[in-house]
């Protein structure tokens, strides 16, 4: 769990275990201190936790891999969608979500090796520009089948998902503890995504450490190389696009389940450049990086759309831009800055896939 | 002498030129055999379809009894030939113990699921990995930067580094592509030294060299290529003395008439 450490890099290096317990902290009291500013707080904490776990698993194929990918969102497109289709009053069938996520991961991760195949011999721009098309098609898709026959319900989208159900115990209800305190649904949620975030931490960091992370990382360092020494390339590409997708699509049922609803227009390109952003901003390659760099650019905004109002409103007397717009203008912005001044991301990689201690008898230090 | 490795009528073209011709020749296990030739004499060329970078338009290659595969670069490695490159190609982000343990991936088995649970089979394979390495770094002598980044290494520990990744996929045949370039004297006789104990250690090596002097302390046995042709095979003193080397060398007027 070094990587935490990481995400705090003042402390992280003068006192990992300090830096460790700092992050624990924050994560789960987080949502009590967004309490205090209203409910919409907490609600933009969980789509931060939504957004980590996308960026989680773009940063396993962009970060580790070296595949660049444009349509990340289709994945997140196909799990809400398979939410939609199995637990909704759409086709009528209501599966519980211990069935329905696993199956959401399998088809999104069988999309993934669906684009995986097509792309095997292409790098970067080209790469690129065939996985954004990936996307879009992904994404006009749902927007057209609604006809002849009524699939996806087309742009109005499919209403009425539903909530999460663990163990009887539906997450999408307030719990009356006494007569006065309830524990919000948004807070169950939020408890939820993060063990779905903790659990991804630790698997793709145990994916790091091994056989796949290294070969991953040899691909992306140097494919001919990586060739050389035996690795097989193809199905190295095809596990990072299969496993990226898993988790693009585990968080599209999340997303579908908390919001109750989907429509195509919540997967457009700008939703992958966004994604995208999340994980160059934070500093490709690591962890903690996706993490901070999914937290600022989905929480910023959040604050700039409730701020941008009033005070256009008190300077100029009406509002001359819209929330939306700024919010492009404050990634783009976080882009060119982030060029300027860390052009390796906010938490430069430092990305280990070993573990010295298994040389600790041989002197070997860090 | 037990042969290793049988090069039968390898042809190569690319476009209008004729990269090889009809090369065949014998390594035989145990020795260091010599490949040299002027340049663009198709030495390279020659690693590249050995090694499963190109395919070869007739010819094949009988490893250990056995046709290599052509084409597939990760099934020759399995089979036991490793390279090394004439222009270093390390992996640039890596600890020089990383790129040595991504060596080793040929010969290690962990799947998905075995690393997600963390089982024993995967645990104990990732600390033999990282053990195997550290031994590696340790026997070409630069395990002191176990932990440095591969970029960060000066060009002299590069080569050794890239030989120890190759050294990593366990082969019984290395073939190294000038490993002595842009080295200098003293670091040229340290890498003597590594290839006569790799020898010892009993892999058989095939060297592609610019330098006679190390192709001559080295080689049991040298090949020379001329435009893509073998010109001669024979021990390091006879082929010094013979005549059509030395032409291909100097410029003996009617090869270099195209």
């Amino acid at each position: 769990m070094n990587e935490l450490a990481l995400a705090i890099p003042w402390l992280g290096k003068r006192n990992p275990l300090a830096a460790r317990w700092l992050v624990i902290a924050i994560a789960i009291a987080a949502p009590l201190v967004a309490m205090a500013f209203g409910r919409t707080w907490v609600r933009v904490l969980d789509f931060a936790l939504l957004y980590i776990l996308l960026a989680l698993g773009l940063n396993l194929v962009v970060g580790f891999a070296g595949l660049l990918d444009l349509g990340y969102i289709a994945f997140y497109a196909v799990g809400a969608y398979t939410a939609a289709f199995l637990a909704s009053p759409h086709f009528d069938v209501h599966l519980p979500i211990w069935i329905v996520l696993p199956l959401a991961a399998c088809f999104a991760a069988t999309a993934g090796i669906t684009l995986g195949f097509p792309v095997l011999r292409l790098r970067g721009d080209y790469l690129a520009i065939v996985t954004l098309g990936f996307g879009e098609i992904v994404r006009i898709f749902m927007n057209n089948l609604n006809y002849p026959i009524n699939i996806t319900n087309g742009p109005q989208g499919i209403n009425a998902l539903d909530p999460v159900v663990l163990f009887g115990w539906d997450l999408s209800r307030n719990i009356q503890v006494t007569e006065e305190l309830s524990i919000n649904s948004l807070f169950l949620y939020y408890y939820f995504f993060l063990l779905c975030v903790v659990g991804s931490i630790i698997f793709i960091q145990r994916l790091q450490i091994s056989r796949v992370g290294r070969a991953w990382a040899a691909m992306r360092d140097d494919e001919l190389a990586a060739k050389a020494i035996g690795i097989n390339t193809r199905n190295m590409k095809l596990l990072a696009f299969a496993l990226g997708a898993t988790f693009g699509g585990v968080s599209g049922v999340l997303f579908g389940t908390f919001q109750g609803f989907v429509s195509p227009e919540s997967f457009s390109l700008m939703e992958s450049i966004a994604v995208l952003t999340m994980v160059v901003f934070g500093g490709m390659g690591n962890i903690a990086g996706a993490i901070v760099g999914a937290i600022i650019l989905s929480a910023l905004p959040e604050i700039l759309r409730h701020l941008a109002v009033p005070v256009q409103q008190a300077l100029f007397g009406h509002v001359l831009l819209d929330p939306e717009v700024l919010r492009m203008l404050l990634l783009s912005l976080a882009m060119i800055l982030m060029m300027l001044l860390r052009p390796s991301g906010l938490i430069p990689a430092s990305a280990k896939y070993s573990h010295i201690r298994y040389l600790k008898a041989k002197g070997v230090t860090e | 002498m037990i042969t290793l490795l049988e090069a039968r009528n390898i042809g190569k073209r690319f476009g209008g030129l004729q990269a090889l011709s009809d090369v065949s020749l014998t390594i035989r296990k145990g020795e260091v055999y010599g490949l040299i030739g002027p340049n663009g004499a198709g030495k390279t060329t020659f690693f590249n379809v050995l090694t499963g970078a190109y395919t070869p338009d007739g010819g094949e290659f009988v490893f250990n009894g056995a046709v290599l595969p052509s084409g597939k670069p990760h099934l020759v490695v399995a089979q036991g030939v490793a390279r090394t490159f004439q222009n270093i190609r390390l992996f640039r982000e890596l600890t020089a113990l990383e790129n040595v343990m991504a060596g080793h991936h040929i010969r290690t088995s962990a799947g998905v699921w075995g690393i997600l649970t963390q089982n024993k089979h995967t645990v104990e394979e990732e600390r033999l990995t990282t053990e195997r390495a550290y031994e590696l770094l340790r026997y070409v002598g630069i395990e002191r930067f176990a932990t440095a980044t591969a970029k960060n290494l000066s060009y002299g520990d590069q080569r050794r580094l890239e030989i120890a990744r190759a050294l990593a996929t366990e082969p019984q045949l290395l073939a190294l592509d000038e490993p002595a370039a842009g080295m200098n004297a003293t670091e040229t006789v340290h890498l003597k030294a590594l290839i006569e104990q790799i020898r010892g250690d009993g892999i058989t090596v095939l060297l592609i060299e610019h330098d006679v002097k190390l192709v001559m302390g080295l080689c049991d046995r040298v090949a020379v290529l001329d435009f893509g042709r073998k010109i001669a095979e024979d021990v390091p003193a006879e082929v010094q003395k013979n005549e059509a080397v030395i032409g291909a060398y100097l410029g003996g007027g009617q090869k270099h008439a195209h």
